[in-house]
Order: C-alpha cells, then sequence, then structure tokens
C-alpha cells in the first residue's frame, strides 16, 4: 500500500511494508464483520410496534460465548502481531550488520548536517566531508549513522527508507539503514522543533558507486570538529532561522543522476 | 432553582443569582458551569484548527477572521488545539460535567459528599481556562510546542520563542490538574460512601463506575506529570537543568513522566464516554446491558493495563530499542479489553427494540466510528510498523478516531440524552438529526483522507509541505485540502446544535420527570432537580438496566420501584 506513495528505497523498507500489509489483512476481516454485525443488528432489531425485546443478561455461558470467541481471537491475533512487529522492530533497530560505511547526521534548528568520515574512514580529521541538508550516499552500502542533535529534539526521518529516529541533544544514537535505490528522497525533520520545524527538510540522494566516488573526490573538504555538544552552540534560534531561510543547496554537481522511480 | 426544595438541604432558594449559578456548592450547577466552560473552550479549539487547516489546504493566502498564519503562529495554534480539545474539552465536559451531574443523582443522594471542594474545582478549573486563553495575548504568543511540550524545546525560551506562553501554558495545566485531582476525590468518595439504601457496587449505573476509575486512573498517573511540570516551571524560570543534557539533564525524563500519565489519561476521557454510550444504548434498545459485569471487570483491567504502556510513544525517541518488546505486547494486550467492551455494545443490540432518536444515533456512531480508531491503533502498538508511521498523519488520524468519538460525539451524546433532566425541557429531534448527520459525514470526511496523506508519508505539524519536494504533490495537496472543506462543513454544522440548545432551553416542550422511560435513579427526580435533588430519597431494590423483563408489562423497571416480578430481576 505504502510503495503506492512512496519508493522502497532501503533494505527493510519491504519488510515494514509488507508488516503494515499483514496487520491490515488480520484487522479488516475483524473491522468488517464487527461493523457489518453492529449495521445489521441495528436494522434486524429496530423497534416495530408490538414487538417487546427480549431479556438476556449476557452472564450466562451460553451467551458470554458470543463475546469471548472474538475476544479469545482477538489475542491470538495479537500474538501473529506482535511477533511479527518484533522481528521487523529488530531488523531496524538492534540487530546491525556490520557496517561499511559511516556517516554522523547532525541535527539543529533548523538544518541537517551530514558528515563523511572521508577515505580515512576517520570521523574529526581533516578529511571529513560535511554537506548541509543533502545526505549523498552510494548505493547498496551498509551505513551505520550515529545521530546527534546540537538542540532541542529533532527526528530523523527518510520514508523512502522506513527509517525514523528521533534526535536527542546530549546523546549519540546509533543505527542503520542500506539504500537499495538510486535516485532522490525526502528527509523530513517528523518531531517539532521550533518555528522552523517545517522547512527542515534535506534530500537523500543515492549514487552509483562510480558517482559517489566521483563526488567524494570533488566535495571540499570542510575540516570540521563537528560540535555534538548540545545547546551551547551561540546562536539565537532566530539568528539560526536566517541562515537556515537562506541556506540552499551546498554543493552542485554534474553526474549520472538516475532518478529513482516515484 | 426550583421550589421543591429537597428535604435533604433546604436553605439554598431565593439567594440571589450569583449565589444561586456562579457561587453554587450544588453539583448540578457545579456540572453546568463545567458544561458551558467546556462548549466555550470547545468553540476556541474549533476556530484554532479552522485556522491551521486553512494554512495547510492553502498554504500563505490570508485565512478568513485570521489573516496570514505565520510558522510560528501555526505551531501555536496546533499546540492550542491539542492541549484546549483534551485538557479544557474533554476532561471538564466528560469528567467532570457528566460526573459532577449524574453521580449524586444516579446514587439517589442529594449532593457530593465535599459540596464546597467541588466548588473550588471549578473555581480553579475556570481560573486555569483564564490562564490558558490569556496566553494568546502575551509577547511571542501562545505556547508553540506540540501539546507534549517536550523540552529541550518547551525548556527554553531562546527554542520556542514563546516564552511566556510556555509558561503560562505549564501554569494552566498545571492549575487545571489540581482542580480535577480535587473532582475525583469528591467523584470517589461519593461513589463509595453516599449511595442509596439497598444499591449494591454492582448495581450502580456503568456510567458511575465509569467515572469512579476514571478518577482514579487520574488520580494515579498524575502525581509524576506534576513532579514534571515543577521541574519544566523550574528549566524555564530559574535556569535548572533537569532536561537539559547540557548540565546532566535527560530530556527523556520529561517523555517518562509525560506518557506515565498521558495513557492513563487516554483512558480518563475513554472510559466516561463509553460509559455514556452504555446508558444511551441499554435505554434505546430496551434492552439489559450485555454482560455488566463484564464491562466493569474490563474497564478496571484497561485501568491498570494502561499504566504499562506510556512507552509506546517512545518507541523511536531514543528509548533502549529493547524496550519496544515490551511495550508492544503491553499496548497490544490492552486492545483484548477495549475491544471486549466493544463487543459487548454489539451484543447488546441483540434482540433488542432500537429507536433511533438522536442520542442513541450518537451513541451508535460512537461504537462505529471508535472500531476505526481500535483497529487503526494496532498498527501504531506494532513497533516495526510505528517506525514508519510514527509521527505521521496516520497517527493524527487514528487518534482523532478515538478522541472525536470520545471528547465530541459521546458529549453530544450525553447532552442530547440528559438535557430534558438538565433543563426540564426536549431538544428537537429534527434538528438533533441533521446536526447529527452533518458532523458525523463530515468528520469521515476530514479522517479519511488524512489516513491516505499519512500512509504517503505527510508528518505532522507542518504549516507548508512545499519544503518536501515528494510531499508537495498535486494529488497529496488535494487530499489535504479535501479534509480542510470536511472541516469546514462540520464546523458549519455547529451552529445547529447551539440553536438548538438555545431555543429548546427557551421554548422545548416541556420534559416528565422520566421521558425517554429510563430506569436509573436520576429520572426518578423532577426534571430540572431542584437542590437536593429529590423530594423523597430513593432506595434501590434491583440494577440499572432491567429493561424488557419478562412478566411484566412495561419494558423498563425503575430501580427505586419496590416489587418483584416471576422470572427475572431480583
Amino acid at each position: 500500500m505504502i510503495s503506492w506513495y512512496v519508493t522502497q528505497a532501503s533494505s527493510y523498507a519491504a519488510d515494514v511494508d509488507r508488516l503494515i500489509l499483514l496487520i491490515a489483512i488480520i484487522v479488516a476481516p475483524f473491522f468488517l464483520a464487527a461493523e457489518l454485525a453492529l449495521f445489521w443488528l441495528i436494522f434486524k432489531f429496530r423497534a416495530r410496534p408490538g414487538a417487546q425485546a427480549r431479556y438476556i443478561t449476557g452472564e450466562k455461558p451460553s451467551e458470554r460465548r458470543w463475546v469471548v470467541w472474538p475476544h479469545y481471537l482477538v489475542l491470538v491475533f495479537d500474538i501473529i502481531i506482535v511477533v511479527a512487529a518484533l522481528r521487523v522492530w529488530n531488523d531496524v533497530k538492534i540487530d546491525m550488520p556490520p557496517p561499511e560505511e559511516h556517516v554522523r547526521i547532525i541535527a539543529q534548528q533548523w538544518a541537517w548536517t551530514f558528515v563523511h568520515p572521508g577515505p580515512d574512514g576517520q570521523f574529526d580529521t581533516a578529511d571529513d566531508i560535511s554537506t548541509v541538508d543533502v545526505l549523498n550516499l552510494e548505493v547498496d552500502r551498509i551505513y551505520h549513522y550515529e545521530l546527534h542533535s546540537k538542540d532541542v529534539l529533532h527526528s530523523f526521518s527518510v520514508p523512502a527508507f522506513r527509517l525514523k529516529q528521533d534526535a536527542v541533544p546530549g546523546r549519540a544514537i546509533m543505527g542503520w539503514f542500506q539504500p537499495t535505490v538510486t535516485g532522490e528522497f525526502d528527509v523530513q525533520c517528523a518531531e517539532i522543533c521550533g518555528i522552523g520545524h517545517g522547512l527542515m527538510a534535506a534530500r537523500v540522494r543515492v549514487w552509483s558507486p562510480a558517482a559517489q566516488a566521483l563526488w567524494m573526490e570533488a566535495a571540499p573538504r570542510i575540516p570540521q570538529r563537528a560540535t555534538v555538544t548540545p545547546a551551547v552552540a551561540s546562536t539565537s534560534a532566530q539568528a539560526s532561522f536566517a541562515v537556515r531561510a537562506s541556506a540552499s543547496t551546498p554543493h552542485e554537481r554534474v553526474p549520472v543522476n538516475q532518478q529513482g522511480e516515484r | 432553582m426550583s421550589n421543591h426544595a429537597g428535604h435533604a438541604e433546604p436553605a439554598h432558594n431565593d439567594e440571589g443569582f450569583i449565589k444561586t449559578y456562579l457561587w453554587s456548592t450544588d453539583h448540578k450547577v457545579i456540572a453546568m458551569q463545567y458544561l458551558f466552560t467546556g462548549m466555550l473552550m470547545a468553540i476556541i479549539g474549533g476556530f484554532t484548527v479552522y485556522v491551521f487547516r486553512m494554512q495547510v489546504a492553502f498554504p500563505g493566502e490570508a485565512v478568513p477572521l485570521f489573516g496570514r498564519v505565520s510558522a510560528g503562529q501555526y505551531n501555536s495554534l496546533v499546540t492550542m488545539h491539542g492541549t484546549i480539545m483534551i485538557f479544557w474539552v474533554a476532561m471538564p465536559v466528560l469528567l467532570a460535567a457528566f460526573g459532577n451531574f449524574l453521580i449524586p443523582l444516579m446514587l439517589g443522594c442529594d449532593d457530593m459528599v465535599f459540596p464546597k471542594v467541588n466548588r473550588l474545582s471549578y473555581q480553579i478549573f475556570l481560573l486555569s481556562a483564564v490562564v490558558l486563553v490569556a496566553s494568546f495575548a502575551v509577547q511571542g504568543g501562545a505556547f508553540g510546542g506540540a501539546w507534549t511540550a517536550y523540552p529541550p524545546l518547551s525548556a527554553s525560551g531562546e527554542y520556542n520563542l514563546t516564552p511566556y506562553g510556555a509558561t503560562l501554558w505549564v501554569v494552566a495545566v498545571a492549575l487545571e490538574f489540581v482542580a480535577f485531582l480535587l473532582g475525583g476525590v469528591n467523584f470517589v468518595t461519593t461513589a463509595m460512601n453516599s449511595r442509596a439504601p439497598g444499591m449494591r457496587m454492582f448495581d450502580v449505573p456503568i456510567i458511575v463506575w465509569m467515572i469512579v476509575i476514571a478518577s482514579i486512573l487520574f488520580m494515579a498517573s498524575v502525581g509524576p506529570l506534576i513532579a514534571g511540570a515543577v521541574m519544566l516551571l523550574f528549566d524555564q524560570l530559574l535556569g535548572t537543568g533537569f532536561y537539559d543534557p547540557a548540565t546532566g539533564g535527560d530530556p527523556i525524563l520529561w517523555q517518562h513522566l509525560f506518557w506515565f500519565f498521558g495513557h492513563p489519561e487516554v483512558y480518563v476521557v475513554m472510559l466516561p464516554a463509553v460509559g455514556i454510550v452504555a446508558e444511551v444504548i441499554a435505554v434505546f434498545s430496551r434492552k439489559k446491558l450485555f454482560g455488566y459485569r463484564t464491562i466493569v471487570y474490563t474497564a478496571l483491567a484497561t485501568g491498570v493495563i494502561s499504566f504499562f504502556v506510556w512507552a509506546h510513544h517512545q518507541f523511536i525517541a531514543g528509548i533502549d530499542p529493547r524496550m519496544a518488546s515490551l511495550f508492544s505486547v503491553t499496548t497490544l494486550i490492552i486492545s483484548v479489553p477495549i475491544a471486549e467492551m466493544i463487543f459487548v455494545y454489539i451484543a447488546t443490540l441483540y434482540g433488542g427494540s432500537i429507536t433511533l432518536a438522536t442520542p442513541m444515533l450518537w451513541a451508535l456512531a460512537f461504537v462505529a466510528e471508535f472500531l476505526i480508531g481500535g483497529v487503526t491503533g494496532i498498527f501504531l502498538g506494532a513497533a516495526g510498523a510505528d517506525i514508519y508511521l510514527h509521527d505521521t498523519f496516520f497517527v493524527l488520524a487514528h487518534f482523532h478516531y478515538t478522541f472525536f468519538p470520545i471528547a465530541i460525539i459521546s458529549a453530544f451524546a450525553g447532552i442530547t440524552f440528559w438535557f430534558p433532566k438538565m433543563f426540564g425541557r426536549m431538544m428537537d429531534e429534527r434538528l438533533g438529526k441533521i446536526h447529527f448527520w452533518g458532523t458525523i459525514i463530515a468528520f469521515n470526511v476530514i479522517f479519511i483522507p488524512l489516513f491516505i496523506t499519512g500512509v504517503a508519508g505527510d508528518h505532522r505539524r507542518i504549516f507548508d509541505y512545499s519544503g518536501f519536494p515528494d510531499l508537495a504533490t498535486p494529488e497529496l495537496q488535494y487530499l489535504r485540502i479535501i479534509a480542510t472543506v470536511g472541516l469546514l462543513v462540520l464546523l458549519a454544522f455547529q451552529p445547529v446544535f447551539f440553536f438548538n440548545f438555545v431555543r429548546s432551553l427557551v421554548r422545548g416542550a416541556i420534559a416528565s420527570p422520566n421521558p425517554w422511560r429510563s430506569n436509573t435513579l436520576e429520572w426518578a427526580a423532577p426534571s430540572p432537580p431542584p437542590h437536593g435533588n429529590f423530594a423523597e430519597l430513593p432506595e434501590v431494590y434491583r440494577g440499572p438496566y432491567e429493561y424488557s423483563t419478562e412478566g411484566r408489562e412495561e419494558d423498563f423497571w425503575p430501580q427505586h420501584i419496590p416489587g418483584s416480578a416471576p422470572g427475572a430481576g431480583q
């Protein structure tokens, strides 16, 4: 259902979609049966002259089973759903496959900064590459991300990856994703973060290995010690709002832009 | 009020307008104060949603009666809509208004156990409402950090840019909690101590059970949040750092304190709503409730389990991911008693003689719509699916399919049902039905499209989607506009209700004491009941739902009428 609207662009996107479909398939008959029963009873037992209602306490076992059995059914299906849901949850959030790449994601009011460790694979060195509001990724690589926030809560959300994770100041939250489709997708901030919340957009660009390598090479090295300590950033909220409003995509470049299907 | 003084406490007649209506200790007057304040706040809450939905549908256009909406104003409006509708509409109307009005009447006593505490409860509530509404007018405007008020955003004016609004928000919410604590003490004590002679706990009407359980839930869950609110206030005003990681605090702490209260709070407002629905369904299907005890037990079970589900609001908030397993399980378990409760209501209809009067339409609509809210909740309780759906419009549509039935549909069911008792006159049925259909159809037109935009990735509290290329598509914008049009239609139908309400107050047909031929004790009192309620305090001989008892000529058998019949009952 979801893939009608949003591309499945990560290794676990299809799992999340399948889980949602499974739940829909399980709950839909329940829902329809309950609604049908409701409307049928309303129609069937509408007041008619001379007809009196029946006296049913609902406390006898023969009557109770009308409620008890559906309720056991609910329980059984709950168990199925929990098992399926936690398997997906484990895959996305707990069992992280070994990383092939790292990226540090820093949220702040109201911009995303993405830091790649560069050729040496180490953060906080001179060859780090940092981009604002554009995350360049290589297709089919397994990325571990390290999510920070400089000020308030934000939430790193990439609908095409079926990934969402809150960023909490004072914490480095680890997670992973593996892009599987080249193209360009939205990054949202999904947790209200002040007046610029609606502007806190970024784009993920997923490239072929060659294109990503080309970009890595050409990208300007901005030696920076990514400040991940919370809050103390001296800009007032107002000032950084102005900065954000005028900031645009910093890295324009040429290559091979395969748009993902939408 | 009228001159039929109750024998228990005669003194309060002829005391002038202020003493009778504004400074009264009469539980019914206090109930009306809560009801009217709640309705007034609902108008404000409705106006806020009108403004911000217009902005979403037509970004950047001037909204009639408001003007252009800035991003900051948008956040304030969204925040105030949520805050007002939950704390200043659902709580006062469902818990306080119906609780105050019904508990003494249904238990057959003359007033609450602590009438002055009751009066104080409303006064503090009124003060809290004034503080909240005043926050619209302070510099920076009303608080804009969402009704959940997550720090650090809520803790610092530098971040939220509504420093005064944020503080007034915390103060207003804290005052409101005090008001409901005082009210809750009264509800529980009265139900335990002031039942009419002969009334055992299992002869108490479901709505009273529900309000008592809700009050206990509220009292047991609100403590941590009050502590949390005090810490938030200190962070805002005194520069402490309870939620500031730079000084060793933790923003997640607030989320735990908030949702430890916040999820039981869902049931605090839900239980009175399902209570109202139970009363109405029994009366208008002329049926004994199917499994009275089952309903009480499911409510108790729901109450207990509701303390163990809070972290499902925080699956992706940075808590240890392994915690999600536990809270997914508890969350899906809570679907069992709720589902059972709904099954019981549907089963009650079986073998009935159903009249679709306006209150019954509302009650049945509650069941039909709440089911949608229930099944969509399963998607969100399942942690794996929540990763995608969290903080999208799917969540928003889901909880509006629970909260709208709770706060609006059941409130209309209750008001239209007890209006004759409250004011001694009947409401107009034709206007009632016009209002019902206009509201219900429009409600679905609003939220079904929002399920779809949520599935398509629309995240919440965004004042303009044009910054998100994947979301700024004409198809999605079209759905957003449909939802807003639905809202306009829904709002346009509400004056029908207010007109009906006021006209019926003045010119409605005079109501008999028991126009719906109902069993519970409030219908044994005159309509409207005088101060002191009953000419003679009633005694109780049977349970509240002895409808269509075999061997009786009439299809109802009020609790206070002595006697026994062959075959059934006592």
